[in-house]
């Protein structure tokens, strides 16, 4: 389903990496390693389209995701390094509005549900300014509670997190898994996700 | 479609009530300027009649700028940019929202207080209903054309500065079409010529400049 072929990254003038490949099926999850510095969060942000690889190119469903577009969009969650909340708004105000801007429909109850699931009962009338950082990570992966599209992008999903958290965390990729859904994650924590195949790549 | 524009119209009106400080302060900096001229120049009204247009609306083009640094910098640093970026929706349709929510914040209360301000300048209520239509029609396109140059300056060290650089020369058709309306009010011509070149206006920034600086933001996220 998600294909990439002989990638390249050139940040500034240095080259990070060349001749990335790999492909991913339904239920498959890759784990995308290395040591700091080596690209891994430039990798996904190609994957999901934020940046242009330098070469190469990369696939989905057969299609190359630039002539796909928001079809290609529609069908891709990405959680960055930064949480993507504000701190303004409480924790639902902010889970109900990254699903409606993400076009998805999640009524207040199934929010409520999620914040429980990751631990903020009893959080979500409070600005997200007075969280913990741990606990604003948690709001930001209340929305993976819920998530129905097909493919992961998750970059260093389990920083900050307790290991409740992160086996939480954990417990949801594998879920999503089993539905038939791709993930692809950075991160320097090994942590076991019951998966049907799980991809190794290491960069650098 | 259009329910992405009112879910980030929505979000952005429900932060900027959260955050009402920066729209009292660029309110508040609009109604000190123009209360300056006033004060400086001394009770002269044939001299302050003729000024008025100009003032007012050099003011309401400053108070814009004020709030215009943040409209995409603080989406920037939380990573929620990235987001809307990946909405499965044109980008354009996002800007839009965000220059009709920063109007709403912006230049809907500078229009609706200017006539206030306008007795300052001894104008007659002819002249006050028209400097009321002209910022209402004119403040959208400050809103949409200063939204590209937000995002042609986001992560930019000092782009406050380069900000203002670039933005008031664009300004500048704005604030003649704007001003001469109530010029044209005063001296008995009638603002109608005026006012249907600031709605072009408008109407070419709002439709033109989302999907402009959706590329812009588009080569800053990269």
């Amino acid at each position: 389903m998600l294909e990439a072929s002989n990638l390249e990254c050139v940040r500034g003038d240095r080259r990070l990496f060349a001749g990335v490949g790999f492909r991913l099926d339904g239920g498959e999850m890759l784990y995308l390693q290395g040591r700091n510095g080596t690209g891994k969060t430039s990798l996904l942000r190609m994957l999901c389209g934020l940046t242009p690889p330098a070469a190469g190119e990369i696939r989905w469903r057969g299609e190359p995701i630039g002539r796909l577009g928001d079809e290609f969009r529609a069908e891709l969650c990405y959680l960055g390094h930064l949480n993507a909340i504000k701190e303004e708004l409480t924790p639902l105000e902010n889970l109900l509005a990254s699903a409606r801007l993400a076009e998805e429909t999640l009524d207040e109850d199934a929010a409520l549900d999620a914040l429980e699931r990751v631990g903020l009962a009893g959080r979500a009338d409070l600005a997200c300014r007075y969280l913990s950082q741990g606990q604003k990570r948690r709001v930001a992966l209340a929305r993976l509670v819920h998530e129905k599209r097909a493919l992961w992008v998750l970059d260093e999903p389990y920083v900050a997190l307790d290991t409740a958290a992160v086996d939480l965390i954990a417990d949801l990729i594998g879920a999503h898994l089993e539905r038939g859904g791709l993930a692809v994650l950075t991160t320097h924590q090994t942590v076991a996700v019951r998966a049907g195949a799980v991809r190794e790549l290491r960069l650098g | 479609m259009l329910t992405l524009v009112r879910a980030v119209i929505g979000r952005d009106l429900r932060l900027a009530m959260r955050r009402q400080a920066d729209i009292v302060s660029a309110l508040f900096f609009f109604i000190i300027v123009v209360s300056l001229f006033p004060l400086g120049i001394g009770p002269e009204p044939d001299l302050l009649r003729k000024l008025a247009p100009g003032v007012l609306w050099v003011a309401a083009l400053l108070a814009t700028m004020l709030s215009l640094p943040r409209l995409f910098a603080d989406d920037h640093r939380d990573g929620t940019l990235e987001q809307l970026a990946l909405a499965p929706q044109p980008l354009g349709l996002v800007v839009l929202g965000k220059v009709l929510a920063h109007w709403l914040v912006s230049g809907l209360p500078l229009a609706l207080l200017a006539p206030v301000l306008g007795l300052q300048f001894d104008l007659d209520s002819e002249a006050l209903w028209v400097l009321t239509g002209a910022l209402l029609i004119g403040t959208p396109a400050l809103s949409g054309i200063g939204a590209i140059g937000a995002a042609l300056t986001l992560g930019v060290r000092g782009g406050g500065v380069l900000l203002s650089l670039l933005v008031l020369p664009l300004y500048i058709p704005v604030l003649i079409f704007g001003a001469g309306a109530v010029d044209a009010t005063v001296t008995g011509m009638g603002p109608q010529a005026h006012l249907s070149l600031l709605g072009a206006l408008a109407l070419g920034g709002l439709f033109f400049a989302p999907w402009a600086t959706a590329a812009a933001l588009r080569i800053a996220l990269e």
